[in-house]
């Protein structure tokens, strides 16, 4: 992967870091802030000596802070340009940019800048100093001064590291203050065209089960009819039959891809149902686990029942689908974009199980996490799930990314696999 | 036989209803949406109901739903519920509303495209006219593929009896269709029975328990 940010070379293996130019372009980063450390010096100095000169020193201190304020823009232009060592990435032209500039200025003059220079100074200077023993200290004794200069050499990759890693921290802090962390309108808008493309799927389904499916249906009762008025031997007969047998298979090929289009019952009945719906169809056993608890529900509806067997015993679980009918749809829902992205998951996760883990068993569990739904799917197959392997595992974490949820997966060659999803359900 | 049909497509509907006359019952109604069939129940107070899931005006479950308030009030009424696919969830909670009372009366569930074959649609009818449970062979065959439930420890021969009673069929006719007498097939029902632990009762409401073991999962 393309390095773009110090963080992000950070976590590269501790050679290529090393020799990489990030340690001296974050070094570079950093003692810019001397720029505008001698600014505001100057600017205090000048202040002081007006004050005293007019003996005023208020004055002195509006003069200051007229001097920063002008300045505002230059250390605007000065923080991106410099940006640009830590950070790659463009940053976006923000309307309110002047806003933006002028926190940034504040901030960079009460804090930052001495803050970059006292690290510089302490984590570079210091190795510095070591290894310039001999010279600094000529007096001392020989075996000590080697001893100084050898741990100012092993001190050298510490810095490396920390100077970039401030470095970085800091590339954050100022992009942040620059341009929003993540540009929401964007989010927004991928989440409307989630919900469009889901709402045109449920429109398909419901036009293939109007329309094609009634058909079929009828068309195989129609031919059911004429069978019976045929007898065994006559051709006919057994034409018809065929034509029979022949309207059956289209309507079961219909109903799979109807149901994978969009499935009826998560819209009625919630993902608990669905995702039960669901577990039976697969090959490969599954447990579901689901507890969504009361939150959703405004306080009527029950648990969401499970199909672990365990100490639930049938009977209670009568009584709580009997309790279902009753408040009707206000059992545990979720909202729907978190309910459609969580059974997307589930799916591809339960068919990726069943086409490359050689599992023998699969689990399914959801909770509520405080406000966040919480989805595990996890198996006892092989592992060695990669997610750089195929488009599978990057198409699911971009779909959770557009709810702003978080997948993780860890998969291990050898297994088990355990996919893990957050998706927070503040909608 | 007096039969009342609710389902929303007017060519299904029709072909219904010709399809039970042929048969020699009569539909004393058939209606297109959930609230004509809560009516039309309560003023022809038919045999048996056969009803789609998805009805106008939600075209969600208002089918099923109307069923399921229909057997609230009444309990000795006869359902069978029409799906265009199989819902574990919708079977289970159609089978819960007939588990209550020593077994009340009958309920079927089947997919839509089990009404091609004209025979075997008309005989389910009958057994849940007659207080029947009927269940969809594909609703079994999924269930059957369930793990760490007590369904694990049925052997294969008492999974294919049970998968049989799902149906609806009586001890005589599984005995048929698996080619052994009928005290083999008590000897299976028995070892369901033990191996589901369902306490001893009248014999109906076992079998009714034990299908509905079998939905929940």
């Amino acid at each position: 992967m393309l390095t773009r940010t110090a963080l992000e070379a950070l976590v590269q293996r501790p050679l290529p870091f090393l020799r990489s130019a990030w340690p001296w372009r974050c070094l570079v980063y950093l003692l810019a802030s001397a720029v505008p450390g001698l600014v505001v010096v100057a600017a205090g100095m000048g202040a002081l000596q007006v004050g005293l000169a007019v003996d005023a020193v208020p004055l002195g201190v509006v003069a200051a802070i007229g001097v920063l304020v002008l300045a505002a823009p230059l250390a605007g232009r000065f923080e991106r340009g410099r940006l640009r060592l830590v950070d790659a990435v463009p940053l976006p032209d923000m309307s309110d940019r002047r806003r933006r500039e002028a926190v940034l200025t504040v901030v960079t003059v009460f804090g930052l800048w001495w803050i970059d220079l006292v690290m510089v100074g302490v984590t570079v200077g210091g190795p510095v100093l070591l290894m310039l023993s001999p010279v600094v200290q000529p007096e001392s004794a020989g075996g000590l001064v080697w001893v100084a200069v050898g741990a100012g050499v092993s001190l050298v990759p510490v810095a490396a590291y920390t100077v970039t890693a401030w470095a970085g921290a800091r590339g954050v802090m100022v992009r942040a203050m620059l341009a929003p962390p993540e540009l929401n309108e964007v989010l927004r808008s991928r989440a409307r065209l989630v919900d469009a493309f889901e709402a045109e799927r449920r429109r398909i389904e419901r036009d293939l089960h109007d329309g094609a499916q009634q058909r079929l249906v009828a068309l195989s009762m129609t031919l059911g009819l004429a069978r019976l008025d045929l007898a065994d031997d006559d051709p006919v007969g057994r034409l018809v039959e065929r034509a029979h047998g022949e309207a059956k298979q289209a309507l079961a090929e219909l109903r799979e891809l109807i149901r994978g289009v969009h499935p009826q019952v998560l819209t009625d009945r919630g993902l608990g149902a669905a995702v039960r719906d669901l577990a039976g169809r697969s090959p490969v056993p599954v447990g579901v686990e689901i507890d969504l608890g009361e939150e959703f529900a405004g306080g009527s509806g029950g648990t969401e029942g499970s199909s672990g067997w365990g100490p639930r015993s049938p009977v209670e679980g009568g009584a709580e689908r009997l309790r279902g009918h009753d408040s009707g749809r206000s059992r545990v829902r979720l909202p729907a974009p978190v309910e459609n992205t969580a059974y997307y998951v589930i799916t591809e996760a339960l068919a990726n199980t069943a086409k490359h883990a050689q599992a023998t068993a699969a689990t399914v569990t959801a909770r509520m996490d405080r406000d966040a739904l919480v989805v595990e799917v996890r198996d006892d197959g092989c592992g060695g799930a990669d997610p750089g392997g195929g488009t599978g595992l990057t198409g699911l974490a971009d779909r959770v990314a557009v709810v702003g949820g978080r997948l993780s997966l860890s998969s291990p060659v050898g297994g088990p696999t355990l996919l893990r999803v957050e998706i927070p359900c503040a909608w | 036989m007096r039969v009342v049909i609710a389902e929303d497509a007017v060519l299904l509907r029709e072909g219904l209803v010709s399809l039970l006359e042929r048969f020699g019952h009569t539909v004393v109604a058939s209606v297109g949406d959930a609230s004509a069939l809560v009516e039309a129940v309560t003023e022809h107070r038919p045999d048996v109901v056969v009803t789609d899931v998805r009805m106008p005006p939600g075209f969600a479950d208002e089918g099923l739903r109307a069923a399921l308030e229909l057997r609230g009030k009444d309990p000795g009424l006869a359902v069978l519920v029409l799906s265009q696919y199989v819902e574990q969830t919708y079977a289970a909670e159609l089978l819960d509303s007939g588990a209550g009372e020593g077994g009340g009366a009958g309920v079927g569930y089947l997919l839509k495209d089990r009404i091609g074959d004209v025979r075997e649609f008309v005989d389910a009818l009958d057994r849940v006219a007659a207080g029947g449970t009927v269940v969809d062979p594909e609703v079994v065959r999924q269930l059957l593929k369930r793990r760490r439930d007590p369904l694990q420890r049925l052997t294969p021969r008492e999974q294919e009896v049970l998968a049989l009673i799902a149906e609806g069929r009586s001890n005589a006719s599984v005995a048929r269709e698996l080619f052994v007498t009928e005290a083999a097939v008590a000897k299976h029902i028995a070892g369901i029975f033990t191996k589901l632990d369902l306490p001893p009762a009248a014999d109906n409401h076992r079998r009714v328990l034990a299908v509905l073991a079998y939905l929940r999962g």
